[in-house]
């Protein structure tokens, strides 16, 4: 039986929300802004720790939505880019049963399309 | 739906009530009359409140701050249960007003009202890691806890599972599956409240102090309790492909809007003038029962005529508010406030403020009750001043009399346009550019947004039910009645008082004679330079109540005069007035805050009389220069 694989990785390095590809995951890491602030988005969701994918694109262009926790929240381009994540980087391939092909995915993240620093 | 009830406490829901004496200061007895209610945002916790207390409740603000505060009587109790509607929180740490509120009320620190006994906690079962972060806080404080998991219909369609005994065991307090739109399993609160005594929590939760520490923790006991989310309906994200399509999605909120709007002014303006018929002809049927006539002027003139300028804005009010709730209810305000989210940023505001603002097309009342949905204050308040500049239902009357008087109609473009509604046209255009030119103005100066940044919540579509809807029409169109009435009686009042003195003999006098007349004629010379003469004056001082009252006024005036009263009041208008001044008087109305409706709601949304205040000085203001200038520039070019 074939079945597929998907594993992820999460990139060592921050990158901001605005940075990701749309359908792209990351972790939460830190909001680089006073405590008022982070504080509110950490209410809503957006606590280091959390994941988060860019889901959609207002029709319009900005904001964009989010899915944190299982909650689409869309935020503005002005705030999300205040939002450091990790990116995850999803490898997937077809593969026999439940065997992971070696080599196919790199524990360490090396063979990261992106390229890991 | 199923309910289950934990944690050893509702057991014995008919047990007799025994006063325990020994809880709290004062001797209090163990049973229950303060309940608050306390959750997150969008956890339905309104909705539970309004089915709680079956709308007997009482609305107002907590002092000093635009929190609204809702107290309430639980419905069928043995004895009165009084439950405080909390706003909105995530959590309890101190940074918002709503937060403060929700901290002090609990902690009984809040004047005028006491110390909760009990507390019911609403959490969104489907957001249940991250609505948890609240229950830790609100349970450590010790007070007896009921901790309601709402919304658990859609859960547990998803596929959602949990255990809810081990949760209660985790949380030390009862927990229970609800669903506040279909009213299951709300018969524990009941048990709950009802019972003699409720044992404090009984686990130790963690007392932690950030919320990165809280969400860890939340992860921890969802896992414990065996937490599976529910998938979120298919559906819901495929209607979204759609909706907020890059095409299709500006596309339908074109059609939703215009098809809402259309639908207000269809419908919502003959509903309106033939409720305006209805009362006038109450009035006159009355009539001939009141045989004192300063008793009959009194009562129909001034009371009477007073409560119906009020009560014909109602159809309008419910037929926005039945829209806005089909459009909440079912998910689609938030999408619609996503797309216009990026044109309503380049005046200042945000997307949320774009239903409001629509809705003060029709009137001006139901949309600044609608900026409720916008949670950063200093937008709501820069909303709620630019408002009333849109052109509402209220001034056309006047416009249509004015236009009709003074333009001449010939075609424009075609037959598509004339000159007469390229003058109504102008004056939409007019209120729009004042509403927008405001708003950046209060955006840039004095409300200019700080800390909270936009967010926006998308949940996930729903079918709107007719029962929350309709509580939800019956409470604004009280809060409407209650608020607007009462000014709006003093009003009144005052009004009819400065037309019918001084008495002449004991006879009401002439309106020239009269107090009001005085009045007229005494603002004569400050109104002179925009091309009005007194008895404009006196329409403008009237039309304070309500814009469309200066029709009426005028009717009366001319009426009564000799020299006019053979002529319809449309010539009579275009014999007393120049061109330039009565495009002058339809640019006034265009700016002017003349609605005491209007005044009152802001007067109560905001919770204090100083935003109604600078509102109707600068709309006079704006008006009173706006109409000099075009009096001045169109009496030049037609000399």
């Amino acid at each position: 039986m074939r079945s597929l694989l998907i594993m992820t990785i999460r990139e060592s390095v921050d990158v901001r929300l605005t940075e990701l590809e749309l359908g792209e995951g990351g972790t939460v890491d830190r909001i680089a802004l006073p405590a008022d602030e982070a504080h509110f988005l950490m209410r809503i969701g957006f606590v280091p720790g959390a994941e988060v994918r860019f889901s959609r694109r207002a029709p319009l262009g900005d904001p964009s939505v989010y899915s944190v926790d299982g909650t689409e929240i869309a935020l503005r381009a002005e705030t999300a880019r205040h939002i450091m994540v990790q990116r995850e980087i999803v490898q997937s391939g077809t593969v026999q049963d439940n065997a992971v092909e070696p080599g196919m995915v790199g524990r360490n993240g090396h063979s990261s399309r992106r390229g890991v620093s | 739906m199923s309910t289950i009830l934990t944690g050893g406490c509702c057991d014995t829901p008919s047990a007799p009530l025994i006063p325990l004496g020994d809880k709290g200061p004062g001797g209090r007895s163990g049973e229950i009359r303060t309940v608050a209610l306390i959750g997150p945002p969008n956890s339905g916790k309104s909705t539970l409140f309004n089915r709680l207390t079956r709308l007997r409740q009482k609305v107002g603000n907590y002092p000093g701050v635009t929190v609204e505060q809702r107290v309430g009587l639980l419905a069928g109790a043995k004895h009165p249960i009084r439950i405080i509607d909390l706003p909105g929180v995530y959590s309890l740490t101190p940074y918002s007003d709503d937060e403060r509120v929700a901290v002090n009320v609990l902690s009984g620190k809040m004047d005028g009202l006491p110390r909760p006994d009990a507390i019911l906690l609403v959490l969104d079962v489907t957001h249940l890691s991250r609505h948890l972060v609240l229950a830790a806080p609100v349970i450590a404080l010790g007070l007896p806890t009921l901790v309601l998991l709402n919304m658990a219909d859609v859960f547990k369609r998803g596929g959602g599972s949990l255990d809810v005994l081990k949760l209660a065991g985790e949380l030390g307090a009862p927990v229970a599956m609800v669903s506040a739109t279909h009213e299951t399993g709300l018969e524990v609160v009941d048990r709950f409240l009802n019972q003699d005594q409720n044992p404090s929590p009984s686990a130790l939760l963690p007392v932690l102090q950030d919320l990165g520490q809280y969400r860890k923790w939340a992860g921890q006991v969802g896992g414990r309790v065996d937490y599976q989310p529910h998938l979120p309906s298919k559906w819901s994200r495929r209607l979204d492909d759609i909706v907020l399509h890059r095409v299709w999605g500006p596309l339908i909120f074109i059609l939703v809007v215009g098809a809402v709007f259309q639908t207000v002014f269809g419908l919502g303006q003959p509903m309106s003038a033939a409720f305006q018929d209805l009362l006038t002809r109450v009035g006159q049927q009355a009539a001939p029962f009141i045989h004192n006539d300063l008793l009959r002027s009194l009562l129909l003139d001034g009371l009477w005529k007073g409560v119906s300028s009020v009560l014909v804005f109602l159809p309008q009010i419910l037929l926005l508010f039945l829209f806005i709730g089909l459009l909440e209810d079912s998910g689609y305000l938030a999408r619609a406030a996503l797309i216009a989210d990026r044109t309503m940023r380049s005046v200042g505001l945000n997307g949320k403020a774009f239903i409001p603002l629509l809705s003060a097309y029709a009137c001006a009342v139901p949309a600044i009750m609608a900026t409720r949905t916008i949670e950063n204050k200093r937008d709501r308040i820069a909303t709620i001043l630019v408002a009333p500049f849109m052109t509402c239902s209220a001034r056309l009357p006047i416009y249509t009399l004015l236009i009709a008087a003074f333009i001449p109609e010939r075609p424009v473009i075609g037959v598509f346009l004339g000159s007469r509604a390229c003058a109504m046209l102008s004056l939409y255009v007019l209120g729009f550019l004042a509403a927008i030119a405001t708003a950046k103005l209060l955006k840039s100066s004095v409300l200019k947004s700080a800390a909270n940044p936009f967010v926006l919540e998308l949940p996930a579509y729903r079918w709107p039910t007719w029962n929350s809807i309709g509580l939800r029409l019956l409470d604004r169109g009280r809060v409407f009645l209650r608020q607007a009435g009462t000014i709006i009686l003093a009003v009144s009042l005052l009004i009819w008082v400065l037309t019918n003195l001084p008495l002449h003999n004991g006879h009401v006098p002439q309106l020239e004679q009269s107090v009001i007349a005085h009045l007229g004629h005494a603002i004569e010379p400050v109104i002179r330079p925009l091309g009005f003469n007194w008895k404009i004056g006196i329409g403008l001082l009237t039309s304070v109540i309500a814009r469309e009252v200066i029709v009426g006024t005028l009717g009366t005036i001319y009426g009564t005069d000799p020299a006019t009263h053979a002529l319809t009041l449309q010539n009579a208008l275009r014999q007393d007035l120049t061109f330039a001044g009565a495009m002058a008087l339809l640019v006034f109305f265009a700016f002017a805050m003349q609605c005491t409706s209007t005044l009152a709601i802001v007067r109560r949304e905001t919770n204090s009389w100083k935003w109604p205040a600078i509102q109707f000085a600068y709309m006079t203001c704006v008006a009173y220069f706006a109409a000099f200038a075009v009096n001045q520039i169109l009496s030049a070019l037609t000399h």
